[in-house]
């Protein structure tokens, strides 16, 4: 332990001392160095954190003095949340969200890459449907719901549908601006080597769009949770929206709150894991430039 | 302007060349012509006007001149990217229709597809011609290693420094084993050092392959130390305007020695000298148009 403790230490000071014109006393007190390297390394971070306490602690004392029918505090949703896991509903109410969320989701993206790249790629396709694209994407689709919900009911079905549009007109852009974006003369390579349509679809095109179906994917995650929410707000059973709506008419402002704070850390969670993929599948992206040497 | 058409494209075989290998390369009367919209107004432009050309088995031709000259543009239709207005084009006897593995380009910013590594670019071609894996593999090594770069075999373009990258393009397209070689100003954007060292790559692939070789560059001394016959080509419509013979014997992988002849000094003079004589002073669009409106009103009052 004392010995990590000195390396660390060791490790700290010399991060101090490496930073150009460093405000750390020169001479070699070894606290207030550890202490100035590791606010340093940390500074936005330590910000972060103590922005998120003092957001806490204002809203548990200004909460406690409130109408526990207007607000809440951060105690009391904790106690909640607590309460909720234990009995399985959020849990319930959560699986019951996620199901029609990725389902719709992958229906999506699965449908939105293939009509993004075949709208960008083709201007038969892009006259004939290119419209309905655009009407889509800036249209509010919540609209639609009341629709819906003739069509598919009240269960599963319709909030998958929900998702659905909600979620492919980015996926379907994005796709079509990044088939767009390919150079003609990448399209060249292929046909200097006599590649047929096929082949110039699967080996440039696709790869050559990934980074703008990553974006379009990454996009329309956060709508897929908006639109699960929208749907489970008209459906009203189940989920963690259902959650939403039964807490509201039961004026449990704690209750309320939980499931949305799950839903924040969902949808930032799934945005995170989007990027990270993007990273993952689409590497020469990133700019990895090893030391490419020159002759 | 006289017009000029066929004057210069007749194929000079000079002395030294007295016994004409077989004609790997013949482009016969190759005329393109496109619409510019400028404005509200509609634009003919003649890029190629009756261009004659034959290339000899293994030769090394040049096509240089000033931008405008529709260099690049013979090259494309050559490759079989582009299609000629009229006239034709053949490669070893064949009508040259569209792209085929019977000619490889080398694109002038070597157009890697940043996705793959520098074997799997190499590959491209041969995965499209549907060679299978383990050949094109090996075929794809052996090109990089001809190329100079066994070592980077792994990398991926962003890691590859410009030379490296043109280096891969060369080995791209040399992959299919093409008959022609085709370069669209492939060292253009490379510095002094690095383009030199690709020139002399190029003369050493040339004397081991044994390719033709047909390149565009704006570069007189690339083209001389290159070549052995510079196409020096005008442009308004873009036309062969006179072919230069290089005549330097033997090997001249010494490109430092090479540059040092009187030989190349003077050749370069000449080129340098018949390219700029009647350099674009005059509206370069508006002559086009009236050439291609065939108005007949320019050789009237050349007369």
């Amino acid at each position: 332990m004392t010995t990590r403790n000195g390396t660390l230490t060791a490790g700290a000071r010399a991060a101090g001392a490496a930073a150009p014109g460093a405000g750390a006393p020169p001479s070699g007190a070894p606290a207030p160095t550890r202490g100035t390297g590791f606010v340093r390394r940390h500074r936005y971070r330590l910000i972060t954190a103590a922005s998120l306490v003092v957001l806490l602690v204002v809203w548990e004392i200004v909460g406690r003095r409130m109408d526990p029918l207007f607000a809440t505090y951060p105690t009391a949703i904790a106690r909640t949340f607590k309460d909720e896991l234990a009995d399985g509903t959020l849990l319930t109410a959560l699986w019951d969200s996620l199901k029609p969320l990725f389902l719709g989701y992958f229906l999506a993206a699965a449908a939105g890459i293939v009509i993004g790249m075949l709208v960008g790629r083709y201007r038969v396709v892009e006259a004939a449907v290119g419209l309905y694209i655009t009407a889509g994407y800036s249209m509010p689709m919540v609209a639609f719901i009341p629709l819906f919900l003739l069509w598919f009911g009240l269960g599963f079905t319709v909030k998958v549908a929900v998702v659905v549009v909600m979620t492919i007109f980015p996926i379907i852009i994005s796709t079509r601006a990044g088939v767009k974006a390919v150079p003609r003369s990448l399209v060249e390579v292929g046909n200097s080597f006599v590649a047929g349509e096929f082949a110039l679809m699967r080996k440039i095109i696709f790869p050559a769009t990934v980074p703008h179906i990553m974006t379009g994917l990454r996009l329309g995650i956060g709508r897929a949770v908006i639109g699960i929410v929208i749907a489970e707000f008209f459906t009203a059973i189940g989920g963690l929206g259902g959650l939403i709506i039964l807490a509201g008419q039961r004026f449990d402002t704690a209750a309320l709150f939980v499931p949305i704070v799950v839903l924040m850390v969902l949808g930032v969670g799934l945005t995170r894991l989007v990027g990270w993929l993007e990273g993952l599948v689409a590497p020469w992206q990133a700019g990895v430039s090893g030391g490419g040497d020159h002759d | 302007m006289p017009d000029q058409k066929l004057a210069a494209t007749t194929p000079r075989g000079g002395p030294e060349r007295a016994a004409p290998a077989a004609d790997r390369v013949v482009v016969d009367r190759v005329s393109k012509d496109f619409e510019l919209t400028v404005g509200r107004r509609r634009q003919h432009i003649r890029a190629l006007n009756e261009v004659s050309l034959t290339v000899a088995d293994g030769e090394i031709i040049a096509l240089t001149g000033l931008s405008g000259c529709g260099k690049t543009t013979l090259l494309r239709i050559i490759m079989g990217l582009e299609k000629a207005t009229s006239g034709g084009v053949s490669v070893g006897g064949q009508a040259v229709t569209g792209c085929g593995y019977d000619r490889g380009l080398v694109f002038q910013h070597a157009e890697l597809f940043p996705w793959r590594t520098a074997l799997q670019n190499v590959e491209f071609g041969l995965e499209v011609k549907g060679v299978p894996k383990p050949e094109r593999r090996r075929i794809a090594r052996e090109k990089l290693a001809l190329v100079g770069l066994g070592h980077a075999m792994d990398r991926r373009p962003s890691q590859l420094s410009g030379g490296m990258k043109q280096r891969v393009g060369l080995a791209r397209a040399l992959s299919i084993d093409p008959q022609v070689l085709l370069m669209d100003e492939p060292f253009g954007a490379l510095d002094a050092q690095t383009r030199e060292g690709l020139q002399a790559e190029v003369l050493r692939i040339h004397r081991e392959t044994g390719k033709t070789i047909v390149f565009v560059t704006h570069d007189l001394d690339e083209a001389v130390l290159l070549a052995h016959r510079v196409v020096l080509m005008s442009p308004n419509p873009g036309r062969v305007k006179r072919v230069f013979e290089v005549p330097i014997e033997g090997s001249r992988e010494d490109l430092v020695a090479v540059r040092g002849t009187e030989t190349f000094a003077e050749l370069r003079y000449e080129i340098w000298r018949s390219l700029m004589e009647h350099a674009p002073e005059e509206e370069p669009a508006r002559n086009a148009v009236l050439r291609a409106a065939g108005s007949g009103a320019e050789r009237s009052a050349g007369k």
